[in-house]
């Protein structure tokens, strides 16, 4: 372990421990916090539970399936949880169902100090406070490259014809992956190439699919011509099959999180050569277009509207606390923070590069949910061969529509 | 047993049945009637890190009103039942007409989400079911043979299958068989083709769970065929033997004939059992290639939308199809009671 290191955690030790008696101005209350289960997550909740005394309870249940009980959990009255760490995607229901508040007052009193980016705004009232920004971007494996003789592709043109020069030289089968494994993850991954190549999802001004012409049509074949070049096993592939692929030197480009970037580069689970080869770089443009075919996304907290007005302030306070620069000092590592007291890491490159070149952020509408769970379902069949990439899109847009009317966004 | 004492003694347990089963049944078909309350939807500049956008957002407010007068949602009647996710009565009358051979039409239908989960598991059920008897029953033959001294370590080997949780087993199996696993490389090897995945085609991963399911189920056949095979009367067995009955004679017409009543019980359970059909789908991740009737329920239930009154419409339609697969086995156990009564 090295000394740097080590004081980092004497550091950790050392503010957790003034911290158990840091007085948040909280009397008594009891703060519950639901969200995801990431280190960066873990580090907010951890500094928001520093505000616990004898009469102000903090408990968490963080996990992967947080989306699958947010709605449930918050729709009780009163709520199971008085916060929600929540993202760009996962907010769309919580703001549908009306099961958060608008934070503008709890800012006014408690919240002067976050920055403005920081704010996520609806209609002109705040309902979440963001602390840190993700994307999807490439990895590439600097030695392999330099074996082939091919440069650092910035367009997925270029990706296909390098990860096609690294199979032909005989260095790897499989050059590539990405995170297509049926369901989200592989809509995940259209809505990038969609947006890549300049695609809009729904008619203007409607909720009405728009998925089926020329531009999504070419972002599926641009998808089919980069899982011929991953393992025959690419439908299963989530972020943590990539990463261990990654890590064990198996692949030479992948399109990966952000957020993976600190494990990947950590001195664990991988060999010496691939880490100290693996560079960080943004995600490539595709068909022309000129912002990389990515998403951004934001994480951040949100307040529980059906809990009593003490406990969401004092919820406020708390995650306030959790997001403040000591904790992002310490944590430094585990996320690109949009806290100021940020120092950029290497982990961090690809995510900065991707978001400066104006990529996109994840659409935060109603409907893009079933979009997104009709694109996961039924494009499997194209990428496997056994239909066309007109009747896999035709099959995307009907059983968005069936499910649409069915929630009452279409008639 | 007079009829007063019979319906206190079975008292409990239909309360219980009309609790747990029979009032969620009413509650699923209710919903299955209904859609959702259309939403008002209203542009909006939202604002966050990345800058501002317009943007379509639900009126929660105005939506709110609506659920808040009608909480069940909009009636639907059978709409749902016949929409593409279900039915899909346009769906298939469309390629009926427009293609001309049956191989496109049933392509087309196989692509219909509820018609590939239906196609899937009644093939399992059908592939598995017997299987599952033959090799049972096999197992069975063959531990009643083995020297005393072996045989508890045997039957313990042999049920171990059943002891592991499918979830589990079907986790360790698709390690195994990834295109990185021991099985996986193994069969490259074989086949000499390093493009060769079991989880990338539909038939191999068909294949896979089928074989799965065997593997999981034919201990339980086997423990009950066990159980049979100890009450084969030796007179007969000895009598066919003196008679000249090859060892093969002596199963086919004194064991299997004497087994028959289990045959009736296991296929029962199994058929039941496999046509819910379920935690393999999800341990091989096999729910694009292979999803079962279950496995879209539990789909349309874990998205972030939630889509009760479509997994509401798939349930009722799964328990008709219990219903109807059943029927032929209830409908002789019927004729086999009135037969006796008269």
């Amino acid at each position: 372990m090295s000394i740097q290191k080590l004081s980092t955690i004497g550091a950790v030790a050392v503010f957790m421990g003034t911290a158990a008696y840091a007085d948040c101005g909280i009397e008594s209350a009891n703060i519950n916090i639901v969200g995801n289960e990431f280190s960066a997550i873990q580090a907010v909740v951890d500094g928001a539970k520093a505000c616990a005394t004898d009469t102000v309870t903090v408990e968490s249940n963080l996990n992967k399936d947080y989306r699958e009980l947010q709605v449930a959990a918050l729709t009780a009255n009163p709520a199971q949880y008085s916060v929600v760490v929540t993202n760009n995607g996962a907010i769309v229901p919580l703001l549908g169902e009306d099961l958060i508040r608008p934070l503008d007052d709890l800012i006014a009193k408690h919240g002067q100090h976050l920055s403005k980016n920081q704010m996520i705004s609806v209609d002109g009232k705040v309902m979440a406070v963001a602390f840190m920004a993700n994307a999807q971007h490439l990895f590439v494996r600097k030695d392999i490259l330099e074996q082939a003789g091919v440069e650092v592709p910035t367009t997925y043109e270029e990706v296909i014809a390098v990860a096609q020069a690294i199979k032909d030289a005989g260095i790897m089968a499989h050059p590539f992956a990405t995170t297509s494994a049926t369901g989200w993850n592989l809509g995940e991954e259209f809505v990038n190439m969609f947006l890549g190549h300049g695609g809009e999802f729904f008619k203007p001004g409607s909720a009405e699919p728009n998925i089926n012409n020329e531009t999504g049509v070419a972002a599926l074949n641009t998808l089919k011509a980069l899982t011929e070049l991953s393992n025959p096993d690419f439908l299963t592939f989530d972020s943590n099959a990539v990463q261990a692929n990654w890590e064990s030197g198996d692949l030479a480009i992948a399109h990966l999180w952000g957020s993976r970037g600190t494990g990947i580069l950590d001195d664990e689970g991988s060999s010496d050569e691939v880490v100290s080869n693996t560079m960080l770089v943004s995600s490539p443009t595709v068909g022309g277009g000129d912002v990389p075919a990515s998403t951004l996304w934001w994480d951040g907290f949100a307040i529980a509207k059906n809990v009593s007005d003490a406990d969401a302030e004092a919820s406020f306070i708390a995650m306030v606390k959790g997001i403040s620069p000591d904790v992002v000092k310490a944590n430094n590592d585990a996320a690109v923070w949009l806290v100021d007291g940020y120092e950029p890491t290497p982990a961090a490159a690809g995510v900065f590069a991707t978001a400066s070149g104006n990529t996109q952020p994840y659409p935060m509408i109603p409907f893009m949910g079933l979009m997104h769970t009709a694109l996961g379902a039924e494009l499997n069949e194209f990428l496997q061969g056994s239909e066309s990439a007109e009747q896999a899109l035709a099959d995307v847009e009907a059983a968005y529509t069936t499910a649409a009317k069915e929630k009452g966004f279409l008639n | 047993m007079r009829h007063k004492t019979f319906f206190w003694f079975i008292l409990p347990s239909l309360a219980a049945m009309f609790l747990f089963i029979a009032l969620p049944l009413v509650s699923v078909v209710v919903q299955s009637l209904h859609i959702e309350h259309e939403q008002v939807i209203v542009v909006t500049e939202n604002c966050g890190p990345f800058g501002c956008k317009q943007e379509s957002s639900v009126d929660t407010e105005a939506t709110e009103q609506l659920r808040a007068e009608k909480p069940l949602g909009r009636f639907a009647g059978l709409s749902t039942y016949f929409d593409r996710g279900h039915l899909a009565t346009a769906e298939i009358a469309e390629a009926w007409r427009t293609n001309d051979s049956f191989g496109d039409f049933f392509g087309e239908i196989f692509n219909l989400p509820f018609y590939k989960a239906l196609t899937f598991t009644l093939a399992y059920t059908f592939i598995v079911t017997p299987l599952v008897i033959v090799l049972g029953l096999l197992i069975a033959l063959g531990v009643n043979r083995v020297t005393p001294v072996l045989k508890g370590p045997t039957i313990f080997v042999s049920l171990l299958p059943m002891m592991i949780t499918p979830l589990v087993g079907s986790l360790i199996l698709f390690w195994m068989i990834d295109a990185q696993g021991v099985i996986g490389k193994t069969l490259q090897f074989i086949f000499d083709d390093p493009e060769l995945s079991l989880k990338a085609s539909p038939a191999l991963t068909w294949i896979t769970l089928m074989v799965y399911g065997v593997w999981s189920s034919a201990p339980f056949a086997f423990v009950v065929f066990y159980a049979g095979l100890q009450t084969v009367n030796t007179d007969s067995l000895e009598a066919a033997q003196i008679d000249g009955a090859s060892r093969w004679q002596q199963i086919r017409f004194v064991v299997i004939p004497h087994l028959m009543p289990l045959v009736v019980f296991i296929s029962l359970i199994q058929l039941m059992d496999n046509f819910k059909v379920f935690e393999p789908v999800i341990g091989f991740k096999a729910g694009a290639n292979a999803p079962s009737l279950s496995y879209i329920i539990f789909a349309d239930m874990r998205s972030d939308i939630i889509r009760y009154n479509s997994a509401a419409a798939t349930s009722v339609l799964t328990v008709l199809g219990v219903a109807i697969l059943l029927s032929p086995v209830l409908l002789r156990t019927w004729r086999d009671f009135k037969g006796k009564a008269v």
